[in-house]
């Protein structure tokens, strides 16, 4: 089975300060992150990507940022208040601004482009895939309004399926941050020298704040919380609902282990296949069709690694609709209740 | 309708508009403001529809393609009959007929296209003209598109197919308010000059101005007249002005989404004549 080498292995959770650490192949200790204590404060994914782009951007002159009419929702604004010579509104051409930051890219600059996720990753999948996969051109696709939490603007607009689309172009890296903090760890680590593509997912809405603060590594999963039960899988915004379902199960007495699995592509198939080792059932959660996504990509390396009973919470192959984004999040079944109900089946009859 | 009867009529819409937005809390009330004069020409005096059988085979087929403006369709398909008023109530809401973007997901009566993401709408209008050209149906086929519509590749991809493939029965109508999200059009992605660019794709070329009825009127009926479903397309290109009617609205890009609060409301439906 291909995949990457874990640099990390858990450690231990401290329970107490909510710090985690994780022992590298050589014995030494390394700090990964905080959760905070009470998730009440909602972020917007794409304010922290608008707020630390700048940052990035003023140590780095090779980077550029495209948008496509949408430099306000994406928050790329703030770039180009601050660097207008290297900020590009190419209009509403989405296809031509992916084949531009290919250009950008094979010639050293580090483009970073920002739509809204159908415009980043369904209208232009093709010259995503000839002139930025193919050729493995760094483009930092970072996308904003994935997923139903866009709310009311509707179906058009509320990309289930994005996840898909660039997990299975090869090359393509794919990041869902779990909330704001992670959002920004992310970005400046993408800021860096990449060895090739990247897609990462952001949300309209405001998420819950899981991190006061953390480390961000390509193809790394964080066990959050440790359980001996079941496992839960989530990404983005299902991260935060997913430790309140832990929570809820564990007042019935059952044990889930949180995984953030913030980077899709390469999974942490060594993370994933040793915590259901320790488990036996697996439960994956996102805001993304059921089809193709974490669901899909945790169901692969399960069942040729470590098989055990799992079940995938999503989207059920369908398309979103007009709404509030947190009555859509609750009409589409991925509340924490809802989670906690999947995981409680995944036990029945075999306690 | 006369002209006075019309103008009175866009005004209800765009009230119609601006209310539905402001109970939604959000959606797209510019562009539609604007847009207003040209399609209540359209739609009370030559579209040849029948509201009470939405999906009559010979009808004038109508398509949306820049979705975000769909407030005034439900506003014009409400007050057609299209479906009950009361729906422009419920614009955005979970489980609403009236999505935030066309759909006909919902069976949403008169809606003939899901839109939404822009620069669909003039391919799937072709492939609609074609289909009444096989089938020997007389239809004709409108189409409202955006300037910044035309900045996206596929606009004339299906511009340049239409006028090979001799659509002679479809009508594309460009809302050129020079305003898009982050802008003006021209100062973002220019178009122009986009007459040129249409005549240059094998286009009739109609310029308006899109608040003058005579001008409105005679677009229209130049296309409405041709008889030959195997000439060219034709456009009609709006000079329209966003916000139209509306003083602390008009001409201002930040519009193309907004709400309006309690006063500023009441004012718009003052100056727009209507209680
Ligand atoms: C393919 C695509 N890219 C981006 C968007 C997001 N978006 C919605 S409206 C709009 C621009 C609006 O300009 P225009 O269509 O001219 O509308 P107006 O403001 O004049 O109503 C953009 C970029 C979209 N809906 N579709």
């Amino acid at each position: 089975m291909a995949h990457i080498s874990p640099t990390y292995k858990l450690l231990k959770i401290d329970e107490k300060s909510f710090l985690v650490f994780y022992l590298t192949n050589q014995g030494e200790e390394v700090y990964v992150s905080t959760l905070v204590k009470q998730r009440e404060e909602k972020v917007k994914t794409r304010d922290a990507y608008g707020e630390v782009l700048p940052r990035i951007g003023e140590k780095d002159e090779d980077i550029v940022v495209l948008t496509a009419d949408l430099a306000g929702s994406t928050r790329t604004k703030y770039f180009a208040e601050e660097f207008p010579e290297r900020f590009f509104n190419v209009g509403i051409t989405e296809a031509n601004m992916m084949g531009m930051a290919a250009g950008l890219a094979m010639e050293g600059k580090k483009p970073f482009v920002s739509t809204f996720s159908i415009f980043a990753t369904g209208k232009p999948w093709e010259q995503i895939r000839q002139t930025i996969a193919y050729q493995s051109a760094p483009v930092r696709i970072v996308a904003t309004h994935a997923g139903l939490t866009v709310g009311e603007d509707g179906a058009s607009h509320q990309i289930l399926e994005d996840i898909s689309l660039m997990r299975v172009l090869p090359n393509m890296k794919v990041i869902v941050p779990a909330d704001s903090t992670q959002t920004k760890a992310v970005i400046e680590r993408i800021g860096k020298d990449l060895s090739g593509p990247v897609y990462v997912r952001l949300a309209r809405a405001g998420f819950p704040v899981v991190y006061e603060d953390c480390d961000f590594e390509i193809g790394k999963a964080e066990v959050l919380t440790e359980g001996s039960d079941l496992t839960i899988f989530a990404t983005g915004l299902m991260v935060a609902n997913s430790l309140d379902a832990a929570d809820d199960l564990a007042d019935q007495g059952i044990s889930a282990e949180v995984v953030n699995v913030s980077t899709i592509k390469p999974l942490d198939v060594d993370t994933v296949l040793e915590s259901v080792e320790k488990t036996g059932r697996a439960l994956t959660v996102e805001e993304h069709n059921v089809i193709g996504g974490l669901g899909s990509a945790v169901s692969e390396v399960v069942s040729e690694g470590h098989p055990v009973p799992l079940k995938r919470v999503g989207v059920e192959d369908r398309f979103g609709e007009s709404g509030p984004a947190y009555e859509l999040i609750e009409h589409f079944g991925l509340t924490s209740d809802r989670i906690a109900e999947e995981g409680e089946s995944l036990l029945d009859g075999e306690l | 309708m006369d002209t006075n009867t019309l103008q009175k009529k866009a005004n209800k819409l765009r009230a119609d508009v601006l209310q539905a937005v402001t109970n939604a809390n959000s959606g797209h009330p510019g562009g539609a403001l604007g847009m207003a004069d040209v399609w209540t020409v359209l739609h009370y005096k030559y579209l040849n529809d029948r509201p009470d059988q939405p999906r009559w085979e010979d009808r004038d087929r109508f398509i949306l393609s820049n979705g975000h403006t769909c407030p005034l369709l439900y506003a014009v398909l409400a007050d057609k009959g299209y479906f009950d008023s009361s729906e422009l109530d419920h614009l955005r809401e979970l489980g609403a007929l009236l999505q935030g973007h066309p759909s006909t997901a919902k069976g949403t009566p008169g809606v003939e296209f899901s839109s939404g993401s822009l620069g669909h709408g003039l391919s799937f209008s072709g492939g609609v003209a074609l289909a009444g050209k096989l089938d020997g149906r007389t239809y004709k086929t409108y189409v409202s598109i955006s300037d910044a519509e035309c900045q996206e590749g596929q606009t004339w991809e299906a511009a340049g197919v239409a006028s090979h493939k001799k659509l002679g029965n479809l009508c594309a109508i460009v809302d050129y308010n020079d305003s898009q999200i982050d802008g003006k059009v021209s100062e973002i992605q220019d178009v122009a000059p986009i007459k040129n660019k249409w005549e240059s794709f094998g286009w009739n070329v109609i310029e308006i101005d899109g608040h003058d009825y005579n001008e409105i009127d005679g677009a229209l009926q130049e296309f409405n007249e041709s008889e030959d479903p195997d000439g060219l397309p034709t456009v009609i290109i709006s000079h329209n002005v966003i916000g139209k009617g509306v003083s602390f609205m008009e001409g201002d890009y930040h519009w193309h989404h907004g709400v309006l609060t309690p006063e500023q409301l009441e004012q718009a439906f003052s100056e727009l004549g209507v209680s």
